[in-house]
């Protein structure tokens, strides 16, 4: 094995702090912790509900369910999302399914094994004591959603269906055609609707959370923007949730939606929240690849398209440009196939993410020239005509060709199509202990915007799961425990660190429409995603990731000086919304880099290029980084940029301990 | 493809909006219309005027945040949501006129963003069935026939964009209210709520302005998710049931 990691060297970027630990899940052994958990945290008299006060930000599965849920145990809920509806959030857009430990299929399930399986699908970067509870509540959740009339796929008898999802031996997916997203969505949207008209929730839509508020220690609030206004709004509770999805824009293109962003959670971190696992990202390696600078975002494809269809590129730079019929077999590379004989096409998501862009680097992508080279690789199905004919491929993927077609196009049924890897989910996230608290007291945080459950890479059918396990399940008996112990001191409006963070907010606002430079908000965004991808995508370097760190500095100091944002403050105004929202990313960018730089091993999604195996395989150290990394934010001495003033973190350790499984590295040769 | 658009501009929603033409060369038949106007607000933003202000968010046809007018059509030619149309519908020299949903259940924000909040407060008057988490039986307690959940499905695709009542000539809001009356209608777990909730949404989409529905059509057929027009009559149906039997 070559293994050139060196000895740790900071670089001066970041320093460490202390070891940081899961106070809060319980000893004993793994199956009995929730059930202990549950019991310990302190109750609520259903009386003092309604005096008591939380804040959700985000509608998706996570925050609609959440807020849904404690409506209905009579807490006073205001929830908000930027969107013009909570049905809108993100995880709408969900295509496959959402696990589940039901054993319906009685081919060997069970809660044990989905535990096992999403452990390792992390690449041994997970905490066993949450993972093992989002298998247990996931059966409850299937229950939960039959109930709310979500239409799951069903057999002829009446039952539902099961399909087996993302290379498990085992059907425990429940899906609802390739909607699963939409329908479990629509479910809590509408539990959330029947709170809101019973009273217990307050909804803001088009509002943007802009700062936490912190007094005396704990999380007090937030300062929204009403977007359609302008209006810098101040709303005070006993706790605040974030449930604000993932921030796979930094990326610029991702599978995320427009609106996608990080700000709330960056807030929170630069108020003090520690950010887990930044570098962690998943990339998905069948999306539709870019067309052209014009480009605003990537559609992913489902992945049970490699299950028939083979992916090659030719075996010449000078083929890359001809039609793909008249490139003869003999010309034509099946890179996963010749690399992975017993895989094949069916390698883990980042090996072909990862090897799509070796060839494309290599100069033989096809499709058409975007920045400077070609970006896409072929996935043919003509010998799957061949072989099962067109009406049967037609039955198995016609939606997926026809999504194609029209994005493309071009017809799938004579032409390959073309793939290329995009990002997709982000595994990272705010660190927060078993009951989803981070280490601000009264600060929660939920779904994609915790770092928790997924460790370095998320199987297939379980970002669903998490969403709804946090939401409907684990967060509201968690967070009782804490408001328990309120209502905490009424908070006065003109508090100065509620002042403050107005203050703060609307300063930041009238600085960047007063900038009037001379580029565009999405210019700066472009840039700073071509620079992420490229350094801190899915192969990295430490020459390239200290690369990328300057290049990302400077295009934030350059932001501050020279972007233009044109209109007013006190209108709706998207470009206002952008670039808030960018220049919370070009931070967010920089620290993503050094999380990835200091994490000098090959896990999950993400290659390190200097740990890898003779044969050019990821390496992962357990000796060195079975930790979660939970950076905390330190402002630098005012260097006269807004948010430009970013100090080196501080690096906290949470040691990882496998108590029930044991560590492997993973093979596919 | 070298392009007039003629785009509806308005400040905000007490301000009297206008038809402003821009002309917009060099664009890709591979863009989707609304990379087509982010590259239209690029260039505004180059020459200093306010880029025009749309909605949208997945860009993936399931969200339901954009919807615009397009020469007269809800979400233009192609049977699809704007995200998902693309510049190869049109040809090149086409002058395309570009404005909001219009409907007085639907007030314009600014230029072609408008307010659909009416929607949520529908759902709000019964389109859910009340279970409270945790009180679920187990899943396979109900057995659902396959038919049913079928069309259970088919009614729930509804994203809720509002093409059906911006096609409408009486901006009615049928299409969207009979998905959801539907979808819940054709499951065992909606029944206890069927006659009460059809009865409270239709007296909340009356009174939030939508217009009655004529059985014309226009609303399936600009529906991205081609929700069938049976729906409305589901909704005649369970509200006469409900209605004569004293709700």
């Amino acid at each position: 094995m070559t293994d050139t990691v060196q000895t740790p060297d900071t670089f001066g970027l970041w320093t460490l702090g202390d070891p940081i630990a899961d106070t809060k899940a319980p000893g004993g052994p793994i199956e009995n912790k929730w059930t202990k958990r549950k019991f310990d945290a302190a109750l609520v008299n259903p009386a003092n509900r309604r005096k008591l006060s939380v804040i959700i930000v985000g509608t998706g599965l996570a925050g609609g369910a959440a807020a849904a849920t404690l409506g209905e145990a009579g807490y006073h809920v205001k929830s908000f999302c930027f969107q013009d509806s909570p049905r809108r959030a993100h995880s709408i857009a969900a295509q496959g399914g959402i696990n589940a430990a039901k054993n319906y299929k009685e081919d060997g399930d069970s809660v044990y094994r989905l535990f096992y399986d999403t452990v390792k699908g992390g690449d041994y970067r997970a905490r066993e004591t949450n993972v093992y509870r989002l298998a247990e509540v996931s059966a409850n959740i299937i229950d939960q959603c039959v109930a709310q009339g979500v239409p799951f796929a069903r057999e002829y008898g009446g039952l539902l269906d099961n399909r087996s999802f993302g290379g498990v031996q085992v059907s425990r997916t429940f899906y609802a055609r390739g909607q699963t997203g939409q329908q479990l969505l629509i479910g809590a949207y509408q539990a959330l609707e029947r709170q809101v008209a019973e009273g217990t929730v307050e909804q803001y839509v088009r509002h943007e959370m802009l700062e936490v508020i912190v007094s005396g220690g704990r999380a007090r609030g937030i300062i929204a923007r009403d977007l359609e206004t302008g209006e810098i709004e101040t709303h005070l509770a006993d706790a605040v949730v974030l449930a604000s999805g993932g921030y796979g824009n930094v990326f610029f293109l991702s599978t995320n939606a427009m609106g996608s962003n990080v700000t709330a959670t960056w807030r929170a971190h630069r108020k003090g929240a520690y950010f887990g696992n930044p570098c962690y990202t998943q990339i998905h390696p069948t999306c539709i690849p870019v067309s052209g600078d014009h480009q605003s975002k990537l559609t992913l494809m489902s992945e049970s398209l490699r299950n028939d269809g083979r992916i090659w590129v030719p075996k010449r730079r000078e083929d890359c440009d001809k039609d793909p019929r008249q490139i003869a077999e003999a010309d034509r590379d099946y890179y996963l196939e010749r690399i992975y004989p017993a895989f094949g096409n069916l390698v883990p998501r980042d090996i072909a993410s990862r090897q799509a862009k070796n060839v494309c680097d290599e100069g033989r992508g096809v499709g058409p020239v975007v920045g400077d080279f070609r970006r896409g690789v072929y996935l043919d199905f003509a010998d799957a005509i061949k072989r099962l004919g067109k009406s049967a491929v037609e039955a198995k993927y016609g939606n997926l060709f026809d999504m194609y077609a029209r994005i493309t196009g071009e017809n799938p049924y004579e032409v390959p199509m073309r793939i290329y890897p995009a990002v997709h989910y982000t595994m990272g996230g705010l660190w927060v202990d078993y009951d989803l608290q981070s280490n601000i007291p009264g600060l929660f945080v939920t779904g994609e915007a915790n770092f928790s459950d997924h460790g370095a890479n998320r199987l297939g059918a379980s970002a669903l799961m998490q969403g709804l396990a946090d939401g409907y399940f684990v967060l509201p008996n968690t967070i009782r425990d804490y408001l328990a112990k309120g209502p905490f001191d009424t908070l006065d409006a003109n508090a100065p660190e509620v002042a403050a963070a107005r203050t703060s907010v609307q300063e930041r606002t009238q600085r960047l429409l007063a900038i009037n430079g001379d580029r565009s908000v999405d210019s700066f965004h472009k840039e700073l995603g071509h620079i992420m991808w490229e350094y801190c995508g899915m192969e990295r370097t430490q020459e390239g990731l200290l690369k990328a760190i300057d290049l990302i500095r400077s295009l934030r100091e350059e932001f501050w000086r020279n972007v233009r944002v044109l209109g007013s403050a006190d209108t709706l105004n998207q470009s206002l919304e952008k670039a808030g929202r960018v220049a919370d990313f070009l931070e967010l960018g920089e620290l993503m880099c050094i999380d990835a730089l200091h994490r000098r091993e090959s896990c999950g999604g993400h290659f390190r290029g200097e740990s890898q195996t003779e044969d050019g395989e990821a390496l992962r150290h357990d000796d060195q980084f079975a930790y979660v990394a939970a950076w905390e934010f330190t402002p630098e001495a005012a260097d006269g940029i807004p948010g430009g003033g970013m100090g080196a973190p501080v690096l906290h350790k949470e040691d990882l301990t496998y108590e029930f499984i044991e560590l492997k590295q993973r093979s596919y040769k | 493809m070298d392009l007039t658009l003629k785009i509806w501009r308005q400040a905000g929603p007490r301000d009297k909006g206008k038809l402003v033409t821009y002309q917009v060369e060099d664009i890709s038949p591979d863009m989707s219309f609304l990379e087509m106007l982010d590259v239209l607000n690029e260039r505004l933003n180059a020459k200093g005027e306010e880029p025009v202000a749309f909605d949208s968010d997945c860009r993936e046809g399931i969200c339901g945040m954009c919807g615009l007018m397009i020469s007269g059509q809800a979400h233009g030619p192609e049977k699809t949501t704007t995200c998902q149309l693309h510049m190869r519908s049109f040809s090149d020299g086409e002058t395309i006129t570009i404005e909001p949903w219009r409907a007085e259940a639907f007030p314009v924000i600014r230029d072609l963003v408008v307010n659909r909040s009416a929607f949520d407060r529908i759902i709000q008057a019964g389109g859910f069935i009340s279970v409270n988490t945790g009180s679920a039986p187990d899943a396979h307690a109900t057995p659902v026939p396959k038919p049913n959940a079928e069309r259970a499905f088919v009614a729930a695709e509804c994203i809720g964009c509002g093409a059906c009542v911006a096609a409408c000539p009486n901006a009615s809001g049928m299409l969207f209210m009979g998905a959801k009356v539907t979808h819940l209608s054709e499951l065992p777990q909606g029944q206890p709520e069927r006659m009460a909730r059809v009865v409270s949404m239709v007296s909340t989409h009356d009174a939030e302005g939508f217009g009655g529905c004529t059985n014309i059509g226009e609303c399936s057929k600009a529906c991205p998710k081609g929700i069938p027009q049976d729906v409305i009559s589901t909704l005649n149906r369970d509200l006469r049931m409900a209605l004569s039997s004293g709700h």
